[in-house]
């Protein structure tokens, strides 16, 4: 599914493309394990109880749980870009909760899903986005949407709290 | 650290928050003299000035404790200025009781003042694809309030709380906001128009987010002896704490992309905001209990609601209960905002903890006016930022 659209700026290594499947990459400290996102761009490992000073890419879950979710419906200033000759388009963001790695990751939501079709608990898919720079070159990130079908999806928003191992009970 | 660690709180001055437009350094000067006088001193006394910076007014603005300095005419006096995002004046303030404590001075003035520009935030210029700050904004259009957004939907999935709950704080924050001189915006408001205002980050409106202010705020601090000989030791900063969060971090935190993953590391059992005004307890030997009035950083009115329950005003999911029992208004048993705040004055970063200061000190000093919570001595304020910046202070009476 390559298409051969660039990384967007700063996020060479934060994703991967091909046969096996759009996925984010972690980085993976090579002494404890504890992943990173984004890797992370300066040598160690996040956890200060790790000596480690190596990190290696590692595919995240390409799914997990909506942690939260909102909308931007005030076009945000620089260095957001603004293709030429275009309206700002207003659009939704996602906070994911990978259940294997614990981690909530942030995303666009992919902009055919309108913010009103979310909910808390959905379970989400990460795919391949594209933004479109100030200078109107297309640019790959990641979005996520909503997953079909909706396995296992908790409808009671304290049995999802409950089940989403959240600290700040 | 015991009572015999605090520093009195001299005197305190703002220059009223507002669209003013005008050099940041002059609200620093205006908010400096108030406090010099309040404190009975003049400003040969000052042994050292704390600035707290602001990144949006270029040089002048890295070094603010030497800009107002200059401003207010060289005197010799060595400066400090620091930045911790909105925990900046916060720093400061510990700057200067550090200083204080260590007997490297007994008069110490600290200085918070913005000129900001209207609308979001925006990251300093540039492209730097290795800053957080940047990336969010680039690749996400995260703004702050994106992220306010997504803390208060999870707020209303965890909690069951609802846009009228919201509304509700922000009715509070604007009636005592009514009776405050410093405050920017002093009408109040009631919950059909917070709720008719246009929608900003679903589910947050725009009268449910802080607006981007000048203002300028500033305290005098000194040494417990000079305050008795001064007769100004009427408050005390009883503890200031600011620490960074314990990895892994669990939430998405601004500007971050993500939170820490948990899947090798055990988090602590207290979220990096509950530490805040957790350790600042522990460091002046009080208890959530004991505490009469707060000033909370309501960046939204969803995030006042998560103060209630971080700083332990009560039991995590009762911070509603508390709000429309009226516990939290001015006439309530721990008023919170009796500023008014954020809400009322807007966000004048590297000023707004030292306004906190501030209004927590005439409030133990009686000296509140209209908006006077009777009886308080023991007050809190807390805050957090980006970068992983917070903080929380205990004042109390002598």
């Amino acid at each position: 599914m390559t298409d051969g659209i660039p990384a967007a700026p700063g996020t060479d290594g934060w994703f991967r493309e091909g046969p096996d499947g759009f996925a984010l990459l972690a980085g993976r400290c090579t002494a404890c394990g504890a992943l990173s996102f984004p890797p992370r761009t300066v040598p160690g490992c996040p956890d200060p109880a790790c000596e480690g000073a190596e990190q290696s890419p590692a595919p995240l879950s390409t799914t997990g749980t909506l942690w939260s979710y909102t909308d931007a419906r005030y076009a945000p200033p620089p260095p957001y870009p603004r293709p030429p000759d275009t309206e700002f388009s207003p659009y939704a963001l996602a906070a994911v909760e990978l259940t294997t790695e614990r981690m909530i990751v942030l995303g666009q939501v992919a902009p055919d899903v309108p913010a009103e079709t979310l909910r808390v608990g959905m379970i989400m898919e990460v795919t391949p986005g594209t933004l479109v720079s100030s200078a109107g070159v297309e640019e790959r990130v990641w979005n996520w949407r909503p997953a079909e079908p909706q396995d296992g999806l908790s409808t009671n928003d304290a049995e999802y709290s409950a089940s989403s191992g959240e600290v700040q009970a | 650290m015991s009572r015999s660690d605090s520093v009195a709180v001299a005197g305190v001055g703002m220059h009223p928050w507002g669209a003013w437009g005008k050099p940041f350094v002059e609200y620093g000067m205006v908010a400096a003299r108030a406090a010099l006088a309040d404190a009975g001193l003049g400003w040969r006394d000052v042994q050292l000035v704390v600035g707290g910076e602001t990144i949006r007014n270029g040089y002048p603005g890295f070094v603010a404790g030497s800009a107002l300095s200059q401003a207010l005419g060289w005197h010799g006096a060595p400066v400090a200025s620091c930045y911790a995002a909105c925990a900046t004046g916060a720093q400061a303030m510990a700057t200067a009781r550090a200083h204080i404590l260590a007997g490297l001075a007994d008069v110490v003035l600290v200085v918070g003042a913005d000129t900001t520009p209207k609308g979001f935030f925006a990251p300093v210029g540039g492209d730097r694809p290795d800053d957080p700050d940047w990336l969010r904004f680039r690749l996400l259009g995260a703004t702050n309030p994106a992220y306010f957004g997504l803390y208060a939907r999870r707020r209303m999935a965890l909690r069951g709380s609802t846009e009228a709950d919201f509304a509700a704080v922000k009715v509070k924050n604007a009636r005592a906001g009514s009776l405050n001189p410093n405050a920017r915006f002093r009408a109040e408001v009631d919950a059909e128009t917070v709720l008719n205002s246009p929608m900003v980050s679903d589910p947050l409106r725009l009268l449910q987010i802080c607006a981007t202010s000048d203002g300028g705020a500033a305290v005098v601090l000194t040494s417990e002896e000079y305050a008795r000989r001064l007769n100004k030791d009427a408050v005390r900063i009883r503890a200031i704490a600011a620490p960074t969060p314990t990895y892994p971090r669990t939430v998405p935190d601004f500007p971050y992309l993500a939170s820490d993953s948990m899947a090798t590391a055990v988090p602590a059992a207290r979220s990096f905001r509950e530490s805040l005004a957790h350790t600042a307890y522990e460091a002046a030997g009080l208890a959530p209990e004991d505490v009469d009035v707060a000033e909370v950083y309501d960046l939204t009115t969803a995030m006042e609601l998560d103060w209630y329950e971080e700083i332990g005003l009560c039991a995590p999911g009762e911070a509603e209960k508390l709000l429309h029992e009226g516990a939290t208004a001015l006439g309530g048993r721990v008023p919170v905002n009796p500023s008014g705040g954020l809400s009322s004055f807007g966000e004048a970063i590297p000023a707004q903890a030292i306004a906190q200061v501030c209004e927590l000190t005439w409030q133990l000093r009686g000296d509140a006016g209209a908006r006077q919570v009777h009886g308080a001595r023991v007050g809190v304020a807390v805050n957090q930022g980006l970068f992983g910046h917070g903080s929380a202070i205990v004042v109390g009476r002598a």
